[in-house]
């Protein structure tokens, strides 16, 4: 059945919705079938004591991760988060408020694990774990992109982020689980990447990219591919393989490691930056997909591991890596584990170890996206904000003419594109085109007042969900970007 | 007899605290989850948790006129419970003498941020939407406490030798008769109420803050591995 997609009329400013209960109630993801379950290790079916099951699950999270105790238990519902969600911001439900969102496994965790909630009951909201609950939990629980913004205004720091991502995995482990990120993290397990492109199938696409280099620039840049011993691992997002516009930024790492001259290498095995574990919530599973990284690595005997450009795995790789598979004492300590492209190409750069001609993207006024995961979960380079800092300085070597998105979407406050925390799937379009409402207002509006006509990011996600839908806003799917696309149009070969 | 409920209301209120913050204490913090741009150093982090106790910092970001609000009711309601102290000791010690006059204004002004956070649930439509019966009954039972304390100091004064006998009493194990005024009895028993559901709510969030691994954190997750004891046994 395809969803009318309703896009609002941008006006160049965000405004707060009155409130529509079950605005996005039938905002639904596709359920995984039994096989993509019984792949990753869950029940293929929903048992008939689901209910017990799903308790059970929860008991065992609250006892590992004190986040989710924590939040679920000290918020006041204050109401700071409750203008802050892109979603709600978008579709006007209730539901999508940060705090009413938390409060869909607060109040099963209040009627099962608290005194106050087996006391006061219905008082505090508390309710039992019905069918119906679960049926809130996967909708909204998937109407969430666990992008922290909430986090950021809550007074004690309250991460939705950790409450969905908890409430995702107490469904998958009562067979309850979303399709699109199961099938992906299926074919990561066997192939080695979330679109299933084998090793043959990737050399090929490297060697059609070399190819195409060649006849534009008359030079040499190779894609290499499994070299054992080479300096550098680059481990990339598998978007950059073949969706556009991630391939320009993948053209734009190769350029740069042709120029530097320091022996490099992809991976087939380990060909995949991006993990969705971290968007099920699943940590064993989120810890065995980075490994396959760290296998490579040792197998490979490289020296060092640079990461492309994705925001959620840069998060995983940023802060979870050292935790899941470090310490990293096999490799050249004096350069982090991993290392952003971002961070390598500026430090190139800055050494005059490459060359950039800022003309060459004279065409362009650009302004710059931060992602979510990389803004509010990560850092680069070893200042305060190198996160920030870092890609607007790449931003502007290979540019004249750069343009800051204003300061309430910017940043640390910047919104999610719409699509991320494992929302990037045809089905949920409708909910996804109205998540981008306030960056796309902001968007609009330099489009317009400062003649923006390209918007770069270094988040897969957000680039493939941005293409898909700021057309239905009535920008060209061209003004979406990647840093390295720019790198890679600017390098002087 | 109310005095054997100070002692448990005074148990409970002990007792669940520290159950709360052991419980929060001793469940694993398996991944670096800190909030950035964040500090990368341990003081770093004490400012950082400084600025949320003391100013509020991420509320300011959030909303100015419940910043104002919340910050103004959370001082005031500081200076009162000072201000209130001088009924526990014997002889009162000079500060809290002079900080008599700044906490009789605060029992004042704390009832205008208390009726605005009460309204604020009512009138804007997403937060009467997020807002539970006890959001609601915690705000009123305050709003009592506040006003009966006004009404005692300024209108219907209670014999504040028998309150002091009474409390003073209490704290040295040797109750006293309380006082006969019912206006305090509402008062005091309103406290206790308070009091008692504090451990169990989300008043906890006074001690929460402090094991927020969003605030509490430092950003040095690719410098120094941060350790999940739970890490080996998942394969």
């Amino acid at each position: 059945m395809k969803e009318k997609i309703d896009a609002p009329i941008l006006t160049g400013s965000i405004t707060v919705p009155k409130i529509e209960e079950n605005a996005s109630r039938n905002q639904r993801c596709h359920h995984a079938s039994e096989d993509h379950m019984v792949r990753l290790g869950f029940p293929g079916t929903k048992p008939v004591d689901w209910n017990k099951k799903a308790l059970k699950r929860m008991r065992e999270l609250l006892k590992r991760n004190r986040s989710l105790r924590l939040y679920l238990d000290i918020c006041v519902r204050c109401g700071s988060c409750a203008d802050k969600c892109h979603y709600f911001l978008g579709t006007g439900d209730p539901k999508n408020i940060p705090v009413a969102r938390q409060e869909l496994l607060r109040k099963v965790y209040k009627r099962y694990f608290t005194i106050e909630g087996k006391i006061l009951g219905g008082l505090t909201n508390a309710e039992d774990l019905t069918e119906e609950v679960l049926d809130e939990w996967y909708t909204y629980f998937h109407q969430c992109s666990q992008c922290r913004r909430c986090s950021v205004f809550c007074p004690y720091g309250i991460d939705t982020a950790e409450i969905s991502m908890a409430a995702r995995e107490i469904m998958d482990s009562i067979g309850v689980g979303q399709k699109y990120c199961n099938e992906v993290l299926g074919k990561v397990y066997d192939i080695g990447n979330n679109l299933g492109m084998s090793g043959p199938a990737l050399r090929n696409t490297l060697d059609f990219f070399e190819e195409d280099i060649k006849e534009t620039t008359g030079v040499d840049v190779k894609f290499p591919l499994d070299v054992k011993g080479a300096e550098i691992l680059l481990v990339s997002p598998s978007a950059d393989f073949f969706a556009s516009p991630h391939v320009d930024s993948l053209v734009g790492y190769a350029k740069v490691f042709h120029k530097a001259g320091i022996s490099w290498t992809f991976s087939s095995y380990a060909s995949e930056f991006a993990n969705f574990g971290m968007f099920i919530g699943s940590y064993s599973i989120m810890k065995r997909v980075a490994t396959r990284i760290l296998d490579e690595a040792r197998r490979l005997k490289v020296k060092r591991i640079v990461v492309g450009e994705c925001g959620h795995a840069w998060r995983v790789g940023y802060s979870f890596w050292n935790t899941l598979i470090g310490p990293f004492d096999f490799v050249d300590t004096r350069y982090p584990v991993p290392q952003h492209i971002c961070e390598f190409t500026l430090d190139l750069i800055k050494r005059g170890a490459i060359r950039l001609d800022k003309s060459a993207n004279d065409e362009f006024t650009v302004t710059y996206h931060d992602s979510c995961n990389v803004a509010r979960a990560t850092r680069m380079g070893n200042k305060d904000g190198g996160q920030f800092e870092i890609p607007r300085a790449l931003i502007r070597e290979a540019c004249n003419k750069f343009v800051e998105m204003p300061k309430n979407v910017n940043r640390e406050k910047t919104f999610c594109c719409g699509g991320g925390g494992g929302l990037l799937t045809e089905e949920l379009m409708d909910l996804r085109v109205k998540g981008t409402l306030p960056k796309a207002q902001a968007l609009k509006n330099l489009m317009e007042s400062r003649q923006v006509n390209l918007m770069v990011m270094i988040c897969a996600v957000c680039k493939a969900h941005f293409t898909g839908v700021l057309p239905h806003y009535g920008i060209p799917m061209e003004t979406v970007g990647g840093i390295h696309q720019l790198i890679g149009r600017a390098i002087v070969l | 007899m109310i005095n054997i409920l100070v002692y448990i209301v005074g148990a409970i209120f002990i007792l669940g605290f520290i159950y709360k913050t052991w419980i929060w204490g001793k469940s694993a913090v398996p991944l670096r989850i800190v909030g950035t741009p964040g500090p990368k150093t341990f003081p770093g982090v004490i400012l950082r948790i400084m600025g949320e106790v003391f100013l509020f910092k991420s509320l300011f970001r959030g909303n100015k006129l419940l910043w104002l609000g919340g910050w103004i009711f959370h001082i005031a309601f500081l200076f009162i419970i000072l201000r209130h102290l001088r009924y526990f000791f014997y002889p009162v010690p000079i500060w809290i003498i002079e900080l008599q006059i700044v906490g009789i204004y605060a029992g004042y002004i704390i009832l205008i941020p208390l009726v605005y956070l009460l309204l604020r649930r009512w009138v804007v439509d997403r937060n009467r939407y997020i807002s539970t019966p006890m959001d609601y009954i915690t705000l009123f039972l305050i709003i009592v406490i506040a006003f009966t304390g006004i009404l005692m100091k300024e209108y219907i004064r209670v014999d504040l030798v028998d309150v002091k006998a009474f409390i003073l009493g209490l704290l040295t194990l040797q109750p006293s008769i309380k006082p006969q005024s019912v206006l305090f009895l509402i008062h005091f028993l309103s406290v206790l109420l308070l009091i008692v559901y504090f451990p169990f709510s989300k008043l906890m969030h006074a001690g929460g803050i402090f094991f927020s691994p969003t605030r509490n954190q430092r950003d040095n997750a690719r410098e120094i591995r941060h350790v999940n004891h739970w890490n080996n046994i998942i394969n």
